[in-house]
């Protein structure tokens, strides 16, 4: 009995130390050129330990190690934490058209083992992405149509513009302003310059702002980040200039009251119940707050034209403005404004393009549904819904 | 040249992020520019702050309307800056309980203003005088049966599955999925137009409007 117990913890003593000595490598591990980007980058990619996996032995983490040569001298490029299903790790040191060799060195507690030199690899740099050429055609063909429109409108055609309400309000709103002698205040949402509905609304601040210096009202422009509020008061004052009243325009009009959201909201309200203006333009990118202003707008009997293209905030906007710009008229309304004939012409070519993308549409549920049927041309699916996917 | 130069600048950094899309090449470029436009931000911050300062020091030297909320509002500038720059802004730091504490309560005290401004909107907005409102009455009201759990708790477990499409749940994501996602889809579509044509626009020196110019 007593042997037997000895033969048995010999066992355990003797599996524990082989357990103890060896700990099994990364798998699958391997090198590539990063794809589709700008150079310099490789990934390095591999499967868990074995002894991860199985937590024979605590794994630590892995480490990432590249040379130039197969056998040459490892420089240590990363540590990487261990518990993941897979592993990839960018080494964006690379020199374009060097090749490289990598090696991932498991790490446990009292040891490391590295797997065998993957490579070699080396980083290259792509002059397309072939998964953007719809994107790319796409994009051509609808400036084409815009460029062509702008073309015919210089010639001197009469382009055709159906009637936008919310932008036929917009002298009226100014004028109502004007005879009340209080002022309009313009809110061109709570998104940065860089966002490209902000650009529209404060394009069209420049139109609302002429009318206003035409009409001697005065404009309230609260803005919410500091570039709005520097680009707005530049525009402003030069559609002052352009109306030939530069000593109406008020800097102090425009101003910055905080880049905090429900801020921003209290602020605006605040000027509302104050000052009282006849007319609110609410113009740009706008999130929950649109209702708060919407409703506080219509509280003190403002007339109120709204435009976004946020389709959250569009319902808010119906119910509680009295003209709301859906979507593409909020990019359309600096256009319709101005009544320059270049302008009208990029609306009529963004027109053809919404045809051809109606087109698309039908195109893609028809062949999509004869697919569901197994019809085929040439031995391939007819189904056109690839030719849309943008990757 | 004070018009030219600012056309300039918008059409080569336009075009470039534009291109980048299409070419990967021009990704450090791209993203070099954009760097650029960071830096500008953290000044014009600085050109804001000083704006607020300066606006709300006019009102009280003015002694104009609610003049005293603009002492508070300096107050709370400078208490903050001085705070945030001496003990600094991380966790368990008096920003921190000032933020944590005042700022955030008062900013949830704003948003929660929306749940009575949501109910008057709607009031207004569902009275079914015309056919296009009583549609929207109809539609919201299944909507918001089938959202909230008393709108299947009238509908009983013997309930047949023939007659599924009578229930709010059902009507709710019909309603939600091909109405409101296909008129969502539409408006995107259509706005994605306009912002292709605005950036064509502006890029071509058409619409110069935000340079003042008619």
């Amino acid at each position: 009995m007593k042997s037997a117990y000895a033969v048995l913890l010999l066992t355990v003593a003797l599996t524990a130390a082989a357990h103890g000595q060896t700990l099994r490598t990364a798998e699958n591990a391997a090198a590539a050129d990063k794809a589709v980007d700008a150079g310099g980058s490789i990934d390095v990619t591999w499967a868990p330990s074995p002894d991860e996996l199985e937590a024979e032995v605590k794994v630590l983490g892995y480490e990432v190690w590249r040379a130039r040569r197969p056998a040459g001298d490892y420089k240590k490029l990363a540590d990487v934490e261990a518990g993941k299903e897979s592993y990839n790790f960018t080494d964006e040191e690379a020199e374009n058209g060097v090749e490289y060799f990598y090696k991932v060195r498991v790490r446990g507690e009292e040891m490391s083992t590295d797997t065998a030199p993957v490579g070699p690899a080396k980083a290259t740099r792509e002059w397309f992405h072939p998964n953007r050429l719809n994107m790319l055609i796409a994009a051509v063909l609808l400036s084409a149509f815009i460029l062509y429109y702008i073309s015919q409108a210089r010639a001197g055609k009469v382009l055709f513009i159906r009637r936008i309400a919310g932008l036929e309000a917009v002298q009226e709103a100014v004028g109502r302003a004007t005879e009340m002698g209080k002022p309009v205040l313009f809110v061109p949402g709570i998104a940065d310059i860089d966002d490209i509905q902000t650009i529209a609304a404060v394009t069209i601040l420049g139109r609302v702002a002429t009318m206003v210096a035409e009409y001697d009202a005065s404009l309230l422009v609260p803005c919410s980040r500091s570039l709005v509020m520097s680009t707005a008061q530049e525009v402003v004052k030069e559609a002052y200039l352009e109306a030939g009243r530069p000593d109406a325009y008020r800097r102090e009009n425009i101003s910055y009251l905080t880049d905090d959201q429900f801020g921003y909201v209290a602020g605006v309200d605040g000027i509302m119940v104050r000052e009282k203006p006849a007319a609110n333009f609410y113009l740009g990118t706008f999130y929950a707050e649109s209702l708060i202003l919407a409703e506080t707008g219509h509280s003190i009997g403002a007339i109120q034209i709204a435009g976004t293209a946020m389709p959250s905030q569009l319902p808010f906007f119906i119910a509680a403005c009295d003209y709301t710009l859906i979507g593409e008229e909020l990019f359309a309304a600096s256009a319709y404004l101005s009544r320059e004939p270049r302008l009208l012409g990029s609306l009529v070519g963004q027109d053809w393009g919404k045809v051809v993308i109606l087109i698309s549409i039908i195109l893609g549920v028809v062949t999509a549904f004869l697919a569901q049927f197994g019809v085929e041309i040439f031995g391939r699916s007819i189904a056109l819904e690839q030719l849309f996917v943008v990757k | 040249m004070r018009r030219e130069i600012p056309m300039i600048v918008a059409f080569v950094a336009g075009v470039i992020i534009i291109l980048e899309f299409f070419v990967p090449t021009l990704r450090n470029v791209a993203g070099q520019l954009q760097k650029w436009y960071l830096v500008v931000v953290a000044f014009a911050i600085l050109v804001g702050a000083f704006n607020l300062l300066r606006m709300n020091y006019m009102k009280v030297r003015g002694r104009r309307v609610d003049w005293p909320y603009s002492i508070v509002l300096i107050v709370g500038l400078f208490a903050m800056t001085i705070v945030g720059i001496g003990w600094g802004i991380g966790q368990g730091t008096v920003f921190d309980w000032l933020f944590n504490y005042l700022m955030f309560p008062m900013s949830s005290t704003m948003f929660a203003l929306l749940a009575f401004f949501v109910a008057s909107a709607a009031y207004r907005a569902f009275r079914a005088r015309t056919v296009d409102a009583t549609l929207l009455l109809v539609a919201a009201v299944i909507v918001m049966l089938g959202q909230v759990p008393i709108g299947s708790i009238w509908v009983p477990s013997w309930w047949p599955d023939s007659l599924v499409f009578l229930t709010p749940d059902w009507l709710k994501d019909r309603i939600m999925n091909i109405f409101n996602t296909a008129g969502q889809r539409a408006i995107l579509i259509g706005a994605s137009l306009g912002v292709v044509s605005t950036a064509l626009r502006i890029l071509l020196g058409i619409e110069r409007s935000y340079l003042g110019e008619e």
